[in-house]
């Protein structure tokens, strides 16, 4: 299992669109995804469990991977956070 | 005849898309469906009633990935919506759980989605944000199509849409959005929605003119009636008079030249009819907006916000790859200017790798340079690869952010004389005569500007946290955001105070903050004689503009007169006043834009 902290940079914080990215970038791997805000931990494959945690910019993602891979998955989660979801 | 009798009617709306459309209404009405309730006892029927559900959702889905594929290039905002849209009908709160009431519970499929529904709308309520209610809609809309599937109704509700139209309609869910012959509709006008509503983003997204909340349009208008919908107003006028007709024809074409001509010249300097030339400078965040900023008409970059190579990384950063940054970013713009801030963030954004400190007011701690200060090797790396990228076009300016004082500033300072000893040690290239300037965004900095103005080559002044500074007031929060009021008269007297004191010991003045964006504060900034506006990307055009229509002298004389104001309000009405004067069509055509004072903000029963 391997664990990443991450900060949502993006003007706008986790809507639809972005959560709709990380689903499709999560599915794309056999391991397991969660997203954890404070002491709510959702599955990183449903977007609605994604929008559910409410993120604003500025606020702190722990994202938890578990497979076989879970490097891979969890870095190209990671890329997406990096990149600001490709907004400002 | 009955058409006829009805005399013009006007309603105010919302405008989210621009643009003004003359055209005949088409108006849309929905019913509701029923949501039956029963409960199947045999396997069979269960199985039955499974597949139904897989076929309907499949159904759904192949509508939306059948319009995603209609769609045009430039409609990405609208494709990415239809993306979300298949992966809510997918979502296994819904999809999964839905099948799994039917097989577990023998329940009919619209009920079982319906309690699926029931039980993520729970989940959103007891999130406590403002944005959940967006969402919550589109999960309900994506829902019905279902649930009308399901219920053997007739989906498509726009398909007696006969000519191109006007559509009035009470809501436009997404979900409709995706049924709708776009080619058939000229512009939309909605009874409830708002700014940041998804039919605003596809509206914007695909150039057609809509009004949102205009609450009662579907009543007032039929089928067939002519309406004028001005997007950019939020003026919808029903069953318009001839004259009315007229001048919203001549409005159309001036409205339309108007923007291409204020794209034309964005390239252009901004001189004043006075002859007096304002540099217009972009603020970036990441090398990727160089290309934006360039083509909106900047000419150099007048903040760039280095914190974002600091975030979400697994290791620090080195020297080489925020010098690799940097120069390429100097390489881009040269010969422009390119004026670099050092890290300006709170502590908490360095979390991964420095120690953090609790902070019970994180606002007046350790954050920006203080930060620097405590942990100077991350500062020192920094202005190295700042030093260095200088070098290559000798178009680079070091800028440090919320400077207190002068003995925080000397320290700084000598950190760069000691960086540059070690470049010149170490024979590596650099701009000796790197332009260093300060942020004036903390009070204390105002009151010392004279001071200060001897000890650096120029002054960025920081709005956003000296508003926030000057006035003790945090405009996120909610109780206490209609004070933040960009025109209050102290504000106006601390920033001319800043240039009066600069412009003695002969440095300019640049101002970055979100003041420098907003068109309508041209007058004002120009008054207070700032050298340089730095802003993002989109407002430059528009900003340009308005300087080439203004005269200095005038200007300053405006500002004399607001200066003996007591009340941003009193100040933000004297402006409005110019500006309807002075630029009557652009106040015309983005009246919706102009700043209000902070006190609308404020109940009707507090107000004076």
């Amino acid at each position: 299992m391997v664990k990443r902290e991450l900060i949502v940079a993006n003007e706008k914080g986790i809507h639809a669109r972005v959560a709709a990215q990380i689903v499709a970038v999560a599915q794309k791997f056999d391991s397991h995804i969660w997203l954890q805000k404070g002491s709510n931990r959702v599955y990183g494959k449903s977007i609605l469990d994604i929008l559910s945690l409410a993120c604003k910019r500025g606020s702190l993602v722990y994202v938890v991977a578990d497979g076989p891979d879970e490097e891979e998955a969890i870095e190209a989660v990671a890329d997406l956070f990096r990149n600001r979801f490709g907004e400002t | 005849m009955k058409h006829s009798m009805k005399e013009e009617l006007k309603l105010k709306g919302i405008g989210v898309s621009q643009g003004i459309v003359i055209g005949k209404a088409f108006v849309v009405q929905k019913g509701r469906i029923s949501i039956p309730y029963y409960v199947l006892w045999n396997e069979e029927d269960i199985q039955k009633e499974c597949e139904r559900f897989i076929w309907a959702v499949d159904q759904v889905e192949n509508e939306f990935l059948h319009l995603k594929e209609s769609l045009r290039n430039g409609m990405a905002d609208y494709a990415s919506l239809l993306d979300v849209y298949r992966l809510i009908l997918r979502d296994q709160l819904i999809y999964n759980e839905t099948l799994n009431l039917i097989k577990s519970r023998g329940l009919n499929a619209i009920w079982a989605l319906n309690m699926a529904l029931e039980k993520v709308q729970q989940v959103f309520e007891s999130v406590d944000e403002s944005c959940v209610f967006d969402r919550l809609s589109d999960v309900g809309s994506v829902i019905e199509r279902v649930m009308r599937k399901l219920s053997g109704q007739k989906s498509d509700i726009f398909e007696n849409i006969r000519e191109r139209s006007v559509l009035v309609i009470r809501d436009l869910s997404p979900a409709d959005a995706a049924q709708i012959p776009l080619e058939k509709v000229m512009a939309f006008v909605l009874d409830i929605g708002g700014k940041t509503s998804h039919t605003a983003i596809i509206a914007r997204s695909l150039n057609i003119p809509a009004v949102v909340a205009t609450e009662r349009a579907t009543k007032e208008v039929e089928t067939g009636d002519l309406v004028v919908v001005d997007g950019t107003s939020g003026d919808v006028t029903i069953r318009p008079r001839e004259n009315t007709i007229r001048y919203y024809v001549e409005l159309q074409l001036r409205l339309e030249n108007y923007i291409k001509e204020i794209n034309r010249k964005a390239s252009q300097p901004a001189i004043t009819k006075d002859g007096s030339r304002i540099k217009v400078e972009a603020n970036i965040e990441l090398l990727e907006d160089v290309v934006s900023a360039k083509d909106s008409g900047a000419e150099g970059i007048g903040l760039y916000r280095t914190e974002f190579a600091f975030m979400n990384r697994d290791s620090f950063p080195t020297e080489e790859e925020l010098y690799q940054d940097y120069r390429q970013l100097a390489e881009l713009m040269a010969p422009l200017s390119v004026t670099i801030r050092t890290l300006d963030v709170g502590a908490d954004k360095l979390t991964p790798w420095l120690p953090v400190p609790d902070e019970v007011n994180p606002a007046l701690g350790l954050r920006s340079v203080r930060l620097c200060l405590k942990y100077p090797q991350v500062l020192k790396m920094q202005i190295r690869a700042i030093l260095r990228a200088s070098s290559y076009a000798k178009n680079v300016k070091l800028m440090f952010p919320l400077i207190s004082g002068i003995g925080e500033l000397r320290i700084l300072k000598n950190m760069v004389w000691k960086a540059m000893n070690e470049l010149r040690r170490e024979n590596i290239p650099f701009d000796e005569d790197i332009p260093i300037g300060v942020m004036i965004e903390v009070p204390s900095a105002v009151a010392i500007a004279d001071l200060l103005a001897s000890e650096v080559d120029f002054f960025s002044i920081g709005t956003n946290d000296l508003i926030q500074y000057a006035l003790a007031v945090d405009r996120h929060n909610e109780n206490v955001a209609y004070l933040f009021e960009s025109l209050h008269p102290g504000l106006l007297r601390m920033i001319k105070f800043t240039v009066d004191s600069a412009h003695k010991r002969g440095i300019p003045v640049s101002l970055c903050g979100e003041m420098a964006g907003e068109p309508f504060y041209v007058p004002v900034l120009l008054g207070l004689e700032v050298d340089t506006l730095s802003m993002n990307a989109q407002s430059i055009p528009r900003v340009k503009n308005l300087i080439r229509r203004s005269i200095r002298e005038d200007c300053k004389r405006f500002v004399r007169k607001i200066l003996s104001k007591k009340t941003a309000k009193e100040i933000n009405e004297e402006l409005r006043h110019l500006v309807i004067r002075e630029f009557h069509d652009e106040y015309h055509f983005f009246q919706e834009g102009f700043p209000s004072d902070g006190f609308s903000l404020l109940g009707a029963g507090v107000r004076l």
